[in-house]
């Protein structure tokens, strides 16, 4: 009888020991994935300086006569293009160009924006003329109220190509 | 106590082979003694340098012109960074081409190749520190190859960056990875490194076939010894000299209005640059680099039919067939750099189908198919095993690689169009 007890006993005590581990082992891990969460999530935040204040998000261009059509404006502030289109319609374009991120300057004797890091080009809508870069450069919403022209470069729009329906109208123009 | 712990990074006997300048060319030892000089130049430029946009490029200048030595401190961090590149390169090529990578030193080639992108992310984060026009822009595209990258590439910028462009909180992230992260990981792998190198039984050399091994055994003191500290005094006096004559680049302080032309990256990334020349960024910056990476991970657990550690090259046809894959790679790479720069590319050719199969599938079929002919060739002509076939894929990758970075390097000028050297400067 005592035999079989110890027996039971030593068939007990490796499997409770061994779920124990298990317990720990499991702990452990959770342990770790709480730390490396916490780790990814404190550096995930914004860093400070990073995001535009809401006022410099909005940035007011001025009337729209002082664009004449198929013209190309800078703005320093924004770091972004305003584009006139010959049928009068605006388009505001980042300077980023959309391959890696270099600024690309407005050629105007030929029209178009060439980057001067691998060399693709642009025309006046932004639309891709030469490659490496593999879309049209990205764009700002552009709103016109009472013939001011408003910038929202706190939205950066995303396009894989040029479509009429992204040009900004006065309300006369359009209708 | 003390003793013990050396014991286990330093044997008390060696083997005489091993101490042959042509067995190492003493790389590994010049790495560590370059690693020695960047910390300690690196703690003493962290007294002075400034981590922010507005202050850093002063500080630097104040360093270089206002500080008794500073320029010569800056310089010789300066230039053992970039020499550790090219030491760790050339010791990554001398484990290569001398099997000693085969096991039981697999595990140790893993952890090499964490050091080299190590010693890469040293390199790279150091090169933004200065804040300059060059280093900007630099930055700017490396970072921004990031976004091709499925999934993650977003949020990996985003990590690397701190936002969404180059600013203030990349500066700091820099900063932190250049002063603290990286060196952690350094000080972590490195001791890892050389115990694995003692454990493996020294470093890789042929095996004795007859005779005793003992013949060849000599004190590691003196002898070993004494080479290392040659080594190590040849090449510091050598970068003392090139810091005396050459001063580390400033350039002009960042302005991200104003791309400068051309933009380059950091000369160790120029042959990834010029691939992002040729291809569609999501395999330039992914499946390909992906495909390499892989490819040096499993070199050391195939099957090998031949024990060829410590002899260069393997044998005689292995050096036929490496200098082989290395020319042929060579001419392929000039001829794709060149046709290029004068045909329309193929999206211009095929308008209306995605830029991901014009300018990507199409162009890596055509590789892989150029490199099937190498394939079939180099078994046609040489009948290699297995150790000179890979002896001779590791070359060709490596051909093109190099024939890229030169090409980056010296021969890519305004809006990246092909030049001569001689009149790149300017
Ligand atoms: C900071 C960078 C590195 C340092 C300081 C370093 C240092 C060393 C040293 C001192 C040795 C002893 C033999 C010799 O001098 O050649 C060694 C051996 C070795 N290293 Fe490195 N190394 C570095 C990077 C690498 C890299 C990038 C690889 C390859 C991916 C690598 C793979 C190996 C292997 C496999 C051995 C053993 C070779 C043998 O047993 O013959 N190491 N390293
Ligand atoms: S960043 Fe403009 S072409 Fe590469």
């Amino acid at each position: 009888m005592a035999d079989t007890d110890n027996k039971e006993k030593s068939n007990l005590q490796p499997s409770r020991r061994s779920f124990l581990n298990t317990i720990w082992a499991a702990l452990g891990i959770l342990a770790a994935l709480e730390l490396i969460f916490m780790v990814f999530t404190y550096l995930g935040r914004k860093k400070p300086g990073a995001q535009k204040e809401q006022s410099e998000r909005l940035i007011d261009a001025g009337i729209i006569d002082k664009y004449p059509v198929g013209s190309v404006t800078a703005n320093i502030m924004g770091k972004f293009y305003l584009c006139r289109m010959e049928d009068g319609g605006f388009i505001a374009l980042s300077s980023k160009c959309t391959h890696l991120g270099c600024t690309v300057p407005w050629d105007d004797k030929g029209k178009r924006f060439i980057c001067p890091c691998h060399g693709s080009s642009f025309d006046i809508s932004g639309a891709v003329i030469s490659s490496p870069a593999p879309r049209p450069l990205d764009m700002y919403p552009v709103h016109i109220e009472n013939n001011t022209i408003i910038v929202d470069t706190g939205k950066l729009l995303k396009r894989n190509e040029f479509l009429k329906t992204q040009l900004v109208y006065t309300k006369k123009v359009s209708k | 106590m003390n003793k013990s712990l050396i014991l286990h990074f330093r044997p008390k006997m060696v083997d005489a082979r091993a101490l042959r300048f042509s067995m190492t060319f003493g790389l590994g030892g010049m790495a560590l003694v370059l690693v020695f000089i960047l910390f300690f130049t690196g703690l003493l430029l962290k007294f002075y340098y400034l981590p922010f946009p507005e202050k850093a490029h002063d500080s630097i200048l104040y360093i270089r012109n206002s500080v008794l030595f500073g320029a010569f401190i800056r310089n010789i961090h300066f230039w053992s960074a970039n020499f550790l590149i090219v030491i760790t390169f050339l010791h990554f090529l001398r484990v290569f081409f001398t099997s000693a990578f085969h096991q039981p030193r697999g595990v140790n080639w893993i952890i090499g190749l964490g050091l080299l992108i190590i010693v890469l992310s040293f390199n790279f984060t150091g090169y933004l520190l200065p804040w300059d026009q060059l280093s900007f822009w630099a930055v700017t595209i490396c970072t921004g190859m990031l976004e091709y990258i499925p999934l993650t590439g977003k949020w990996l910028q985003s990590m690397t960056r701190g936002g969404l462009e180059v600013g203030a909180p990349t500066l700091s992230i820099f900063f932190a990875a250049h002063t603290a992260l990286l060196p952690g990981a350094m000080i972590i792998l490195l001791p890892f490194h050389f115990w694995r190198v003692r454990k493996a039984g020294g470093i890789a050399l042929s095996e004795i076939i007859d005779g005793d091994k003992e013949k060849y055994r000599v004190k590691a003191i003196p002898y070993l010894l004494l080479r290392e500290v040659v080594t190590a005094l040849v090449l510091i006096a050598l970068i003392l000299i090139l810091s005396i004559i050459f001063d580390a680049p400033t350039g002009d302080k960042a302005n991200p209005g104003l791309s400068p032309n051309p933009s380059k990256a950091p000369w160790y990334f120029m042959g990834f640059q010029e691939i992002l020349l040729h291809i569609h960024p999501f395999f330039a910056v992914c499946i390909i680099p992906v495909i390499i990476l892989i490819f040096l991970l499993v070199l050391p657990f195939i099957k090998y039919v031949s024990n060829s550690k410590g002899v260069w090259f393997i044998s005689g046809r292995g050096k036929k067939s490496a200098f082989f894959s290395f020319i042929l790679a060579l001419v392929l790479s000039i001829i794709v750099v060149i046709t290029d720069e004068f045909i329309p590319d193929f999206s211009a050719m095929l308008p209306g189908i995605p830029m991901l199969v014009s300018n990507g599938l199409i162009p890596c079929f055509i590789m892989a198919l150029a490199f099937a002919i190498f394939y079939f060739l180099l078994n046609k002509i040489y009948r290699p095993d297995r150790n000179e076939n890979v002896q001779a894929v590791f070359v060709f990758i490596f051909s093109v690689f190099i024939t890229f970075m030169i090409t980056g390097i010296w021969f890519r000028g305004s809006s990246m169009k092909l030049v001569w050297p001689w009149l790149l400067a300017g």
